[in-house]
C-alpha cells in the first residue's frame, strides 16, 4: 500500500503538536511496511539535515517543496515571517497565496508518484489533497488535527480557512479526527455526517529513555510549568491568574512559560500587573531538548486549553515523569487517567490542584508512577493500525 | 445437614464536600449532607425497605424457619435516623422476630484496629450501645470492617467477649481445606471463627446479572442444588455480602427480589437443610481445626489483602496523617470533633484513593463518588489539613487547664 502524504516537517524543526504527530504516526505507518511519498514544505533557510536522518527508512520517500510556509501560520505571522528570509521573492506575497503556490506544486508532485490513497494535514494541506484526487482518482483522507475555531477560539475565525476547510471536508472520502472532541466539532460546525469521521487518537514516541537531571533552580524553588504557543487557544492567561492564586498561598514556586506567540506581551503585562513579574519566568521557544528538560524541571505540568483538539503536550510530559493537569475541554483527557481535569476556565480549582500537587508529595508521585507506566502503552503503533483500516476500507471500496 | 447462614452487611459512608486548599483553616462543614441525604433515599427505596419486607414475609411465611443476620455500620444507622427513619422502624420489626441477629463491628467502618487498639475498642463499644439502644439486642458475634482479620484480632476480640468472628474463606489460607466448617482462631479456646464461602456468595453478590457468566441466569432451583450437594462434605454455608445486592448492585428488573422470594423454600425442599444464624452456628457445631491467620486478610478483590485501602502512598500518608491526630482529638474532650475525627476514618475515604483498578473500568467505580483517586485524595488532605488546625487548637486548650 503506498501513501501521498502532505504534511509537515518533524521534530525538532517543528513548532508544535502538529509535526510530532505527523513524524511519530509517519514511522509507525513506515514499521508496519506502508510505503509513504511524504511531501512537506521546505525552507531553504531551515537546516533539514536531522529531519532527513530521522526517517532514512527505505519505505519512505521525501519530497520537499521550497516554501515558507508553518503550520499554525496567521496571516500577519507570514507577513512578518517573509521579511526574515533571505529571498523572500521566491515565496508568495499573502498567506493564501503562498498556500496556493504550494498546492500548484503539490499538484505536480501527485502527478508523477505512484499511490493508492492521500493522506492530508490540516488546512494548509487540503488544496494540494483535493486537487491530486482530481488527478488521480484516488480516495483521500483528511486528518484534522486542529481546526480554524480552536485556533482562535471561536473569535474573529477566518473565512478563507473555514471555508477552505469545510469544503475539503466535504470532498474528502473519510476525515481522522485526533479526538471526539475534534470530531464533536467537525460534525457541529462543518456539517459532517458522525459516519465519516473516524476518532485516531494521537500517541507519543517512547525510544529515548528517562534518566533523572538536577537543576539549580529546584535548591530554592517549585516549577509550574506552561509549554505552548502563547495564544487565545493554549489559555495562558488562565496560567497567569492561577498563578497569582497559588503565589498567595505558597511562596518558593516559579511559573515558568515556555513558547512563543501573539499573547505573550499580554502575557508578561499581566504578570507585572498583578504584582508576580519576579515570579513568572519567560522561556521562550525551546528546542526539543529542552522541551524534555523543562518538563523533568516541572513539578506541575499545566495545560489550561481554551479548546485542544488532542494536546500532545500532555504526554511528554507524563513520559518525562511531570504530573500533568489539563483542561476537560482536550482531546487528551479521553484516553488518560493519571493526570488531574480542570474545566479551562475553573481558576480556582486550577489553583486548588496546582497548590495540592505542590503540597502533597504523595500525590505527585503516584501520579507520576502511574503516568509514566499509562504513557508507555501510548505508542504510534496503535493510531498507525487505525490509518491502515481507514486506508484499506477505502481502497477495497474502490 | 447443610445449614445456611446468611449475613448481609449494611453500611453507607459519610460521602465529604470538596474541600479546596483555600478552604484550609476556614472550618467550613466537611460532609455532603445533601448528596449523603439523596444516597440514602435512593438506596432505601430501592433495597432496604423492599428487602427487609421480603426478609419479613419470608420468615412469617416459614414460621420463622428462615433467619438471617445483620451487620449495620453506627453511620449508616445515624444515617437512617436523619434521613429515612422508617427504614429504622423495618430492621426494628426484623429484629423483634427473633429469627434475626446483629452482629457488631466497629461504628464508624474503620479499619482502626490497625493504627490504634484503644480507638479500635472505643468504637466497637459505641456500635454496641447503639445496637442495645435502637433493637435492644447484644451482640455476640463479631465482624470487622471489610472483613479485615488475623489471629491477633481474633484474639483480641475474644478477650472483648464475642463468641464468634467472621473472616473471608480465603483460598491462600484454607488450601485444601473447606470453608464449609467451623474453625478456631490460632491458640483460642473461647471464640469459633465462620469463613464466607466466597464462591457462593459471590454467584449472587457479583455474577447474578452477568449475561457471560455460563450459570446465567440463576435460579432459586439451580442455587438450592449447589448447597444441598454441600451436604456431606460440610455443616454450614457462610453467604456473606453487602445488603445493597438486593435492588442496588443488583437491580430489581434482572430479577433479584424473585430470587430471593423463591430461595428459602427451595432449600428447604431438601429436608437436611436450615437456616442458622452465626451465634446458633456456634452453638450447634464444633470447630473442626485451628486456622492460621498471621497475615491480614480482607474480603476485597482477588488480593484479599488491604491493597485497597493500603496500596499507594497517598492512602499510606492519608491514613497514617488521620490516626496522628489521636492525642489531640481526644484531649480536647470535644465530642463534636472526636466524632468528625471518627468519620473522616471511615474506610471508604481510602477506597476512593485507590488506584489499582481505575485502569479497567471497574464495576468499583459505580461506588465511587470521585471522578479519580487523585480526586479523592485532594479532597481528604484539604478537609484533614483543616481538621488538624482546629484538633490542635482545641487539643491543646485543654493541655492548657
Amino acid at each position: 500500500m503506498k501513501v501521498l502524504m502532505f504534511g509537515w516537517e518533524f521534530p525538532p524543526l517543528s513548532s508544535g503538536g502538529l509535526g510530532t504527530a505527523c513524524y511519530g504516526l509517519t514511522k509507525g505507518l513506515s514499521k508496519k511496511g506502508i510505503g509513504i511519498t511524504f511531501v512537506l514544505p521546505y525552507s531553504f533557510d531551515a537546516d533539514n539535515a536531522n529531519f532527513l536522518k530521522l526517517v532514512s527508512a527505505s519505505n519512505i520517500k521525501i519530497k520537499k517543496i521550497a516554501s515558507a510556509l508553518q503550520p499554525y501560520m496567521s496571516s500577519q505571522e507570514y507577513k512578518k515571517s517573509l521579511d526574515k528570509k533571505p529571498s523572500p521573492r521566491m515565496y508568495g506575497s499573502t498567506l493564501f497565496d503562498e498556500v496556493y503556490r504550494y498546492t500548484l506544486a503539490a499538484e505536480k508532485i501527485a502527478e508523477e508518484e505512484d499511490f493508492d490513497i492521500i493522506h492530508c494535514h490540516d488546512w494548509m494541506t487540503f488544496g494540494a489533497g483535493i486537487r491530486a484526487k482530481k488527478k488521480k482518482n484516488k480516495p483521500l483522507v483528511l486528518h484534522v488535527h486542529a481546526t480554524e475555531l480552536d485556533r482562535t477560539g471561536g473569535h474573529q475565525v477566518n473565512q478563507y480557512v473555514y471555508d477552505l476547510e469545510r469544503h475539503g471536508m466535504h470532498k474528502a472520502d473519510k476525515i481522522i479526527a485526533v479526538s471526539n472532541f475534534t470530531k464533536n466539532k467537525v460534525m457541529e460546525h462543518y456539517g459532517v455526517p458522525s459516519e465519516k469521521i473516524q476518532v485516531v487518537h494521537n500517541a507519543v514516541d517512547f525510544s529515548q529513555h528517562y534518566h533523572i537531571e538536577n537543576f539549580e533552580i529546584k535548591k530554592t524553588d517549585k516549577i509550574v510549568l506552561f509549554l505552548g504557543r502563547i495564544t487565545l487557544q493554549k489559555g495562558p492567561d488562565y496560567f497567569v491568574y492561577a498563578a497569582k492564586k497559588v503565589l498567595e498561598q505558597e511562596k518558593n514556586v516559579k511559573f515558568i512559560v515556555a513558547g512563543s506567540g501573539d499573547m505573550e506581551p499580554f502575557i508578561i503585562e499581566k504578570a507585572a500587573e498583578l504584582g508576580i513579574a519576579d515570579k513568572v519566568l519567560f522561556a521562550g521557544f525551546l528546542t526539543q531538548d529542552d522541551v524534555d528538560r523543562a518538563y523533568k524541571m516541572a513539578d506541575v505540568y499545566a495545560m489550561p486549553s481554551v479548546s485542544e483538539p488532542f494536546g500532545i503536550t500532555a504526554l511528554e510530559a507524563m513520559k518525562n515523569k511531570a504530573p500533568v493537569i489539563v483542561s476537560k475541554q482536550s482531546g487528551v483527557s479521553e484516553v488518560i487517567k493519571h493526570c488531574l481535569k480542570v474545566d479551562f476556565w475553573d481558576v480556582n480549582e486550577l489553583s486548588n490542584k496546582i497548590i495540592s500537587l505542590l503540597r502533597y508529595k504523595p500525590l505527585q508521585e503516584t501520579l507520576k508512577e502511574n503516568a509514566y507506566f499509562e504513557v508507555e502503552k501510548l505508542n504510534w503503533d496503535v493510531p498507525a493500525e487505525k490509518c491502515i483500516e481507514v486506508y484499506s476500507e477505502l481502497i477495497n471500496k474502490g | 445437614m447443610v445449614s445456611v447462614c446468611f449475613y448481609f452487611q449494611v453500611h453507607q459512608p459519610p460521602r465529604l464536600r470538596k474541600y479546596s486548599v483555600f478552604e484550609i483553616g476556614h472550618h467550613n462543614g466537611y460532609f455532603d449532607e445533601h448528596k449523603n441525604e439523596a444516597i440514602i433515599k435512593k438506596v432505601t427505596h430501592k433495597c432496604y425497605l423492599p428487602t427487609n419486607r421480603i426478609i419479613l414475609d419470608l420468615i412469617n411465611r416459614t414460621d420463622g424457619r428462615f433467619k438471617v443476620a445483620y451487620s449495620m455500620t453506627g453511620i449508616v444507622l445515624e444515617q437512617l435516623e436523619k434521613y429515612a427513619p422508617e427504614v429504622i422502624d423495618s430492621f426494628k420489626e426484623l429484629a423483634d422476630t427473633g429469627c434475626v441477629e446483629i452482629l457488631d463491628e466497629t461504628y464508624h467502618h474503620t479499619i482502626s484496629y490497625l493504627y490504634s487498639k484503644d480507638e479500635f475498642k472505643e468504637q466497637v463499644e459505641l456500635h454496641n450501645k447503639k445496637i442495645k439502644q435502637l433493637f435492644n439486642f447484644k451482640p455476640k458475634v463479631f465482624r470487622n470492617t471489610e472483613l479485615v482479620y488475623n489471629n491477633e484480632i481474633a484474639s483480641f476480640v475474644e478477650k472483648m467477649g464475642y463468641k464468634g468472628i467472621i473472616a473471608e474463606g480465603a483460598d491462600h489460607i484454607l488450601q485444601w481445606r473447606s470453608p464449609n466448617f467451623l474453625y478456631k482462631p490460632k491458640g483460642l479456646k473461647n471464640i469459633k471463627l465462620l469463613l464466607k464461602n466466597y464462591r457462593l456468595s459471590d454467584d449472587i453478590a457479583f455474577r447474578f446479572s452477568e449475561k457471560s457468566w455460563k450459570e446465567f441466569p440463576l435460579t432459586a432451583p439451580k442455587y438450592a442444588q449447589w448447597v444441598s450437594k454441600i451436604n456431606g462434605n460440610g455443616n454450614i454455608v457462610n453467604l456473606f455480602m453487602d445488603y445493597e445486592t438486593f435492588g442496588e448492585h443488583q437491580w430489581e428488573d434482572k430479577g433479584i427480589f424473585e430470587f430471593l422470594k423463591h430461595l428459602p423454600s427451595e432449600i428447604l425442599k431438601h429436608k437436611d437443610n436450615d437456616f442458622i444464624t452465626p451465634s446458633e452456628a456456634i452453638n450447634m457445631y464444633d470447630a473442626v481445626a485451628e486456622l492460621d491467620f498471621p497475615h491480614y486478610v480482607s474480603w476485597a478483590d482477588i488480593e484479599r489483602d488491604l491493597s485497597a485501602w493500603l496500596g499507594n502512598k497517598m492512602q499510606q500518608e492519608a491514613i497514617k496523617e488521620i490516626y496522628l491526630l489521636e492525642p489531640s482529638v481526644k484531649l480536647s474532650k470535644n465530642y463534636a470533633l472526636i466524632d468528625e475525627w471518627r468519620k473522616l476514618q471511615t474506610s471508604d475515604h481510602f477506597y476512593y484513593m485507590c488506584t489499582k483498578w481505575f485502569n479497567d473500568g471497574d464495576v468499583h467505580k459505580y461506588f465511587n463518588p470521585y471522578d479519580s483517586p487523585y480526586e479523592a485524595f485532594i479532597t481528604y488532605m484539604n478537609i484533614l489539613n483543616d481538621f488538624r488546625i482546629k484538633a490542635n487548637k482545641l487539643g491543646e486548650v485543654n493541655i492548657i487547664r
